[in-house]
């Protein structure tokens, strides 16, 4: 489980914030996977694209060999390798990322608990609805626009101001959970947001492989997001420049 | 509209592009008045600067006219005459609270690429490749202005274009230059560099207290300018040993304070201008520092070293040791524009300053190309190109 820094866990404190193993990781149904590798094919992809440099476009290349796994279910290497589904020890991945917001405490608290709020600034996510107290239901995008997941989620800890903590219902696509804390910066300086988010990729050797090769990818987007987090509370809008002129013809900034 | 673009390696064009329009409730746009270059669009065309992309529109040190504001602005007003500083602040974060803009958390769409090479980004900048956010430039004839209530400002009636435009770049980077310097009473203060900003640094030495300017330089008319306007002593390092004089001129102690307004692109005489070139031409280095090694060099045991000539990677051959041993003080970064601009307005407005002299050739956006083609060579005594659209 090298994706999962035990050293940095502890430092952290952050070892306790597994998901249930239950869904994705624990079932070899060609559908999750087949989603799991159109959603990563798809963020390398684009990212590859982005950059377009040598790293860019062997991102690219192999965004789009994990598209086409996604997309017509068939991967060749599986074939050649003979995969090993046996073999299902599980993986953990966890990304903790931290920023710090210039706002009060409970002002930055008070705008992620209400959890409609989370697309505002969660780039991939479509929609969030609260359906209890606790319980809540999750759209994400499939990036490249090839559809949505969906699951329920439970807050499992709730501390006002302090702390908030959620973890996938069993048997959800992809097992997932996550815990926010919010503390004081030192010398005014607002407040520390860190985030940590862990999930269990599917099994076997392939879907473990996509898993760690799409890691950097997802920290990245969990850094961007808790970015356009802080972004929306200091400022009240998000940069861009989309939409403004160039001598481009074609509309990628 | 019409606007310069990147194109490539020395390679600018004039095109038509689709007018700006308002983006953000924070943003608002401006008719352009005028448009200056600077030293630091060399290092663009020079291709020293990554994450430029063709099509870009260059240009950050700008003027002009509101003509539309977003619903969050509230500060400006349609037909305000506004100077835009050339940084991009927020107002909300943290740097941008303590007066430290360039250094903004917000501005940058994409700070990600400069956390790799960094590990945390600054600021947007106009007109500056994607890696400064990717903002449109002033070489146009209207820009999109985001942040537009803290990083414009109203220009008193009696200060003509001419004065107003180099408050938005040049005058601040130059006075922050000296600020940094913690000028006492009475310092020598040496400028490598007679541009733009070198001239309105020797300006901000005498305004907050040197006994004594002396500029470096090769082009004599720009020397022959920090004379005149700057009242500077001048050096030509093309003919004189420049650690020597800077030691005989100040009775063999060196001088209290260095400024670099030359940066990354640096000459110098003899064999360490070939040894930089080759270095940086197969990029073993990016930036050639001769002049920030010469005035490591120059300065007195405890002055102080102060950096605005722009960096943007690994330098060769640094003298740790000097810097060290003689425990020099280094300040740097690109200026703080929302910091100074409003002080820099009240100084020219009082006549303490006119950094008007430094528009030699006030041209049209038409001929972009050739302007910078003049400014890059120095030809016909050129200083600055100021385009009016």
């Amino acid at each position: 489980m090298d994706t999962f820094n035990t050293k940095l866990s502890e430092l952290l404190n952050t070892a306790h914030i597994n998901p249930p193993l239950t869904g994705s990781s624990q079932i070899n149904v060609g559908t999750t996977e087949r989603i799991i590798s159109a959603l990563g094919g798809a963020l390398l992809t684009y990212y590859g694209l982005k950059k377009l440099d040598t790293a860019g476009i062997a991102m690219a290349v192999a965004g789009g060999a994990l598209l086409f796994r996604g997309a017509t279910g068939y991967c060749p290497v599986n074939e050649v390798a003979g995969r090993d589904t046996a073999d299902s020890e599980s993986i953990l991945i966890q990304i903790t990322r931290s920023l710090t917001i210039r706002k009060p405490r409970a002002e930055v608290y008070q705008y992620w608990r209400r959890l409609e709020n989370l697309p505002n600034f969660m780039e991939h996510l479509q929609d969030v609805r609260q359906l209890g107290p606790k319980r809540s239901h999750w759209v994400a995008k499939v990036p490249g626009g090839v559809g949505t997941v969906e699951w329920d989620a439970d807050i499992i800890q709730e501390e006002e101001n302090t702390l908030l903590a959620w973890q996938s219902l069993p048997n959800s696509t992809i097992d997932n959970a996550g815990e926010v804390r919010f503390m004081d910066a030192p010398q005014d300086r607002g407040t520390v947001v860190q985030a940590i988010i862990s999930y269990r990729p599917p099994v076997g050797s392939v879907g473990g492989l996509a898993a760690k090769m799409m890691n950097p990818l997802f920290e990245q987007m969990v850094q961007e997001d808790l970015r356009r987090f802080k972004r929306l509370l200091e400022t009240g809008e998000i940069p861009i420049i989309e939409g403004q002129p160039s001598g481009r013809t074609s509309k990628n900034y | 509209m019409k606007a310069l673009c990147w194109n490539g390696i020395n390679k600018l064009n004039v095109e038509r592009v689709p007018d700006p329009s308002i983006l953000n409730p924070g943003d608002a746009i401006v008719r352009v008045t005028m448009s200056s270059v600077c030293g630091s669009d060399l290092h663009l065309l020079d291709g020293y600067v990554p994450a430029m992309r063709e099509g870009d529109i260059i240009g950050h040190e700008f003027m002009g006219e509101v003509v539309e504001v977003g619903p969050e602005v509230t500060k400006l007003k349609k037909g305000d005459r506004v100077v835009v500083g050339s940084v991009l602040g927020c107002g909300g974060c943290e740097f941008c609270q303590t007066d430290q803009w360039s250094l903004c958390d917000n501005s940058n769409t994409h700070p990600e690429i400069l956390e790799k090479a960094y590990g945390y980004a600054g600021a947007g900048i106009f007109g500056y490749s994607h890696a400064f956010g990717g903002y449109a430039g002033s070489h146009a004839e209207y820009i999109r202005v985001p942040y537009a209530d803290t990083g414009s400002f109203k220009v008193p009636e009696g200060i003509k274009d001419e004065s107003a435009v180099f408050t938005s770049d040049a005058f601040p980077t130059g006075y922050m230059a000296a600020d940094m310097c913690g000028i006492e009473p009475g310092d020598t203060v040496v400028v490598w560099g007679a541009g733009g900003v070198g001239q309105m640094a020797m300006q901000s030495a005498w305004l907050l207290g040197a006994g004594r300017v002396i500029a470096i330089d090769r082009f004599p008319e720009r020397l022959a300018m920090a004379k005149l306007y700057a009242k500077a002593e001048v050096l030509n390092y093309e003919e004189v040993d420049i650690l020597e004089a800077l030691r005989e001129m100040t009775g063999g102690r060196g001088p209290d304070r260095c400024i670099d307004a030359v940066g990354m692109e640096a000459h110098t005489t003899g064999v360490e201008q070939y040894y930089d070139r080759a270095k940086q031409a197969v990029r073993l280095q990016t930036d050639r520092p001769a002049v920030l090694r010469q005035a490591i060099m120059a300065c007195r045991k405890g002055g102080t070293i102060s950096i605005v000539g722009v960096y943007g990677g690994l330098l060769d051959k640094f003298p740790m040791g000097a810097a060290m041993n003689k425990a020099l003080t280094f300040r740097m970064g690109q200026m703080f524009a929302q910091k100074y601009i409003p002080k820099l307005l009240d100084i020219v407005a009082d006549g303490q300053v006119d950094p008007a002299y430094l528009l030699t050739h006030k041209w049209s956006l038409d001929q972009g190309p050739e302007g910078y083609k003049m400014f890059k060579e120095k030809t016909d005594n050129c200083m600055r190109v100021v385009f009016a659209p």
